[in-house]
């Protein structure tokens, strides 16, 4: 396999049959996004895995750092009232 | 087995047959070596699906000889002079420029072929081309992708493009040629006349080649004989390798 520094990485969602949103499922590289296209149609989508793809440069997705992970999620830890699961649901209620 | 199975449809077959088998096989040659990971899943697709439209063929072709030949008796039991596909399919890979350039000539006469087969009157032939239709499709968008990227990129993927091109121009001419069978099958429906998807397939190549920004080869001489058995020297090394395991341990098995 060549040098593929010159190519960016691209990552790959594809939404399967039933899924309602496209899921993450992994990154190539390729010269363009009609070739990253083509290329995970191939790698990912071998075993009918999906029905719709996106490819997304990796250069444009911001990222949390792990530094970040304190500030970030730790103060949701503890505040379960933010979970519904304060009040009851009427028997009436079936799909919930 | 002779070389012109005595049906002329099963003979017809046996054609579309072979050039799906022998392109199947060069393309699988890629398999670990292709210039990128990404590229080597994505020829070795290609070669699976001409593997199975192959295989779909060859079993048509052996309920109307009435042989009982199975798949693997014609790939791998049949001499050269036994094979009827065309050159282009058996040429060398090449760089990657030369096997794409024999993609985008070959896919883009198959589709066209494939689309009107789905007419056919032989219903099975019928069915075998509505499902490749799909497949082929995106061969021919696959080499399409490429061929214009490398003829539209720097100076020396143009220049080995361009090579490619005029390497493999010659060996076209073949794929549009009639002859008696099919000509006797074109009278019954069953199947294309060659020559019919000539025009289409000039305006498609022209089309990308524009787009490339490449130069379409004048017409120079024009080799032919792979319907009649007659091949190229680098088809008798390929077919060596495609049957050497087969031969030498017959009915060996996974």
């Amino acid at each position: 396999m060549s040098e593929r520094s010159h190519e960016p990485l691209w990552e790959v969602f594809i939404r399967s049959k039933r899924g309602l949103s496209h899921n993450h499922v992994g990154s190539l590289h390729a010269a363009d996004a009609q070739l990253a296209l083509r290329n995970a149609r191939d790698v990912f989508t071998r075993r009918m895995e999906g029905v719709s793809i996106w490819v997304v440069p990796s250069a444009e997705i911001t990222a949390s750092s792990p530094d970040e992970r304190d500030p970030f999620f730790e103060p949701a830890a503890d505040k379960a009232y933010r979970h519904p699961t304060f009040y009851d649901i009427p028997k009436e209620v079936k799909q919930l | 087995m002779t070389a012109v199975a005595a049906d002329p449809s099963a003979a017809y077959l046996l054609r579309l047959a072979d050039d799906c088998l022998v392109l199947s096989h060069r393309l699988a040659q890629w398999s670990s070596r292709a210039p990128t990971l990404e590229e080597d899943v994505a020829l070795t697709n290609i070669a699976l699906d001409l593997l199975g439209q192959s295989r779909a063929l060859y079993a048509r072709a052996s309920e109307l000889d009435g042989s009982g030949r199975s798949e693997d008796d014609y790939a791998y039991l049949r001499d050269e002079r036994e094979f009827v596909n065309c050159l282009l399919v058996e040429q060398e890979n090449g760089d990657f420029a030369v096997t794409i350039a024999r993609q985008l000539l070959f896919s883009t006469f198959q589709l066209l072929q494939w689309r009107a087969l789905c007419d056919s009157t032989d219903m099975q032939l019928a069915a075998i081309a509505a499902k490749a239709v799909k497949e082929t499709t995106y061969h021919v968008d696959h080499a399409v992708l490429w061929v214009v990227r490398l003829g539209d990129g720097t100076d020396e993927s143009h220049r080995r493009m361009q090579a490619a091109l005029d390497s493999l121009w010659p060996y076209t001419a073949e794929l549009f040629e009639d002859d008696e069978l099919t000509r006797q099958l074109v009278t019954r429906g069953v199947a294309v006349d060659p020559e019919k998807l000539r025009e289409q397939w000039d305006q498609t190549v022209e089309r990308v080649l524009r787009e490339a920004t490449m130069q379409q080869p004048a017409a120079s001489w024009a080799p032919t004989g792979g319907r009649q058995g007659l091949h190229t020297e680098p088809f008798g090394y390929m077919l060596a390798e495609m049957q050497h395991l087969h031969r030498s341990h017959p009915g060996a098995r996974w």
